[in-house]
């Protein structure tokens, strides 16, 4: 916080020095002029691709969204026809639902997971310990749609060891990929891909943290419990309000995972699985490309809405993005 | 970001007594669990890349070598189906990774020096409307980019992949945070007194001291880009321009439907996903040092 903190307040104190100035002396307000235009100069090529990739598009599937096409009545302006019938559709809703359900279950799990690992390798140093984080972190080099797939051969009764270990036990193999088991699948693979990036965030953040403060709790008869909990988690409470963040924004526009394992999850994964696969099968399967951009406006809306409510619950705990 | 590097670990000492050596024994164990949970499918990949199509379906061992080892005839096979497809889709994904990757950290490293190191009108605004930004899911952004795209007939081509994957609103704000703090306002007006321009402080000043943000952004970049299957998957219907993931998707959905023509795809994606996943682990094992202090840059105190 210190070192930020210098910084915005220098940020400060020369944007209130340039302020002064530009009443006073035309030259220096020649300058701060320079200062601008140079300052845009560097952003300008980003506000460029943010102006055509984000904006555009955003504004363009608000704009196509208001739409409705149908064979015999052409394109006719809907106004909130389309979001009246996404929020009212069965399909659109269940997805919905299947994703928030996923969220509640998921999350909590990859942060202990990846919470966990990073306090132990905190703690120790040995060579075992440095070999286990890269060990951890190693599938988020895996695109997902690998990972889905190593899974889904890893929960194959033919390709995988589910039907060796169920006979061990005399028991024919569970399937993996069924209506009711194809949930608990995908949060395995789901915190698999993820769980070592964020576990690399945590630890990081932890490894930043001034040691002092450990060897004053310490004194105070803390114990290594005490100090994990008490002090480790609270210092790098920051970190995991990101994680959180990034956690929620990935798997509300849950997409690859599902899509990957559809082929051979023999029915369980329907094209209405989650709002982006529905959104997918709506625009490439239906060519319903105004309903589909209803669909994907809504589920951004639904995206940003999350975030924002869960930043502003967190935000006593300082706030990531202050 | 001295603070990641300089600390001195507490308590080495009082470890080495012995008298922690039980927790240490737990801590141990649970760190193994952990390394066999995230290897097994990884190991599981390296092992069933090795049989052929009998031994693959012959339901005998999935987690160790049976049969003949050949992982020669497979790659070979890979190599050489369909006129060397497979070829053709890692050149497009490291295409792909490399100008994605590559464009949106130079853009990102600009937009981040000019938002910390200049002043103007409109900055704040700006910036805070970048930090929103991050919260809009991209995947949303796919197919209303797509409509836009098809409008300009420039879906089907490289940059349909290419130009979507340029923005970055993340990687903006961990440069900007970054470059508040180290680079020192003083070392570039130093450099502007003795004479050189505003590029060229940028250049040889700023630059030097960003190589590790500039690792970490440019890896995470890259992979977001070589990772990436919705984009491409809705841009892209021609397969000599799909990149890996895209492509095994397609081989899956076919060998799914047994049509493969004769041809067990199966082994196929199996020794394919193998091979993509190589290089990126290869990237991170021999750059850790630089993303290992960088990752932590977005959420440190």
């Amino acid at each position: 916080m210190t070192q930020t903190a210098a910084a915005v307040g220098t940020d400060g104190r020369t944007a209130r020095a340039a302020r002064v100035t530009t009443r006073r002396n035309p030259s220096q307000r020649r300058a701060a002029r320079r200062q601008a235009l140079i300052g845009w100069t560097f952003i300008l090529p980003f506000a460029i691709v943010f102006a055509v990739f984000l904006i555009a598009p955003l504004v363009y599937a608000f704009y196509l969204s208001l739409f409705t096409k149908g064979l015999a009545t052409g394109t006719q302006f809907s106004f909130f026809g389309n979001y009246v019938q996404a929020f009212t559709d069965p399909a659109f809703l269940k997805g919905l639902w299947f994703v928030i359900r996923f969220v509640v279950v998921l999350i909590p799990i990859q942060m202990a997971v990846s919470l966990a690992a990073a306090l132990v390798l905190d703690a120790i140093t040995t060579r075992f310990a440095r070999f286990a984080r890269l060990t951890i972190f190693l599938p988020y080099a895996v695109p997902a749609v690998i990972g889905a797939l190593m899974w889904g051969f890893l929960y194959s009764p033919i390709f995988g060891p589910t039907e060796q270990l169920a006979s061990l036990f005399g028991m024919s193999a569970p399937v993996l990929l069924g209506p009711d088991t194809v949930f608990g699948s995908l949060v395995n693979v789901v915190t698999w891909q993820w769980a070592g990036y964020y576990m690399i965030i945590i630890y990081a953040a932890l490894q930043g943290v001034d040691s002092t403060i450990y060897e004053a709790a310490r004194i105070d008869g803390a114990n290594a419990w005490q100090l994990a909990f008490r002090i480790k988690v609270p210092m790098v409470a920051n970190s995991l309000v990101l994680i959180l963040v990034f956690a929620l924004i990935g798997t509300l526009q849950f997409f690859s995972e599902p899509q990957i394992l559809r082929p051979i999850a023999n029915g369980s994964i329907t094209p209405d699985f989650t709002p982006n696969i529905y959104a997918y099968s709506v625009a490439f399967s239906y060519a319903q490309f105004n309903y589909a951009s209803a669909i994907s406006f809504a589920l951004g809306f639904v995206v940003f809405l999350c975030v924002f409510v869960f930043l502003f619950l967190t935000r006593k705990r300082g706030s990531v993005f202050a | 970001m001295t603070v990641v590097s300089s600390r001195v670990r507490p308590g080495v000492a009082a470890r080495r007594s012995g008298a922690r050596r039980p927790r240490n024994l737990v801590a141990h164990l649970f760190l193994g669990a952990l390394i066999i949970y995230f290897l097994i499918p990884l190991w599981w990949l390296i092992v069933a890349s090795s049989k052929d199509p009998v031994a693959l379906f012959s339901g005998s061992g999935a987690l160790w070598f049976s049969g003949g080892v050949d992982y020669l005839a497979n790659l070979q096979d890979l190599f050489t189906y369909n006129g060397g497809i497979y070829l053709r889709w890692l050149a497009n994904s490291v295409l792909y990774a490399l100008a994605g990757g590559a464009g949106a950290t130079v853009i990102a490293v600009l937009a981040g020096y000019g938002f910390a190191k200049f002043t103007f009108p409109g900055r704040n605004l700006m910036f805070a409307v970048v930090l929103g930004s991050v919260m809009v899911p991209l995947t949303a952004l796919v197919i209303p980019t797509f409509i836009m795209f098809s409008d300009l007939h420039l879906t089907d081509t490289i940059w349909a992949v290419i130009l979507p994957s340029l923005l970055s609103p993340f990687a903006v704000y961990l440069m900007r945070v970054y470059i508040a703090d180290a680079v020192p306002s003083e070392l570039l007006d130093a450099a502007r007194v003795d004479g050189a321009g505003e590029f060229r402080t940028f250049v040889s000043v700023a630059l030097p001291l960003l190589r590790p943000v500039i690792v970490t952004v440019l890896l995470l970049g890259v992979v977001a880009c070589w990772n990436n299957y919705f984009l491409p998957l809705a841009m892209l219907s021609d397969s000599s321009l799909f990149p890996i993931p895209v492509g095994i998707g397609l081989w899956e959905g076919l060998a799914a439907n047994n049509n493969g023509g004769g041809h067990s795809l199966w082994s196929l994606i199996i020794i394919g996903s193998l091979v993509s996943v190589i290089p990126l682990i290869i990237a991170f094992l021999s750059l850790q040092k630089y993303w290992q202090g960088g990752l932590s840059i977005g959420s440190l105190k």
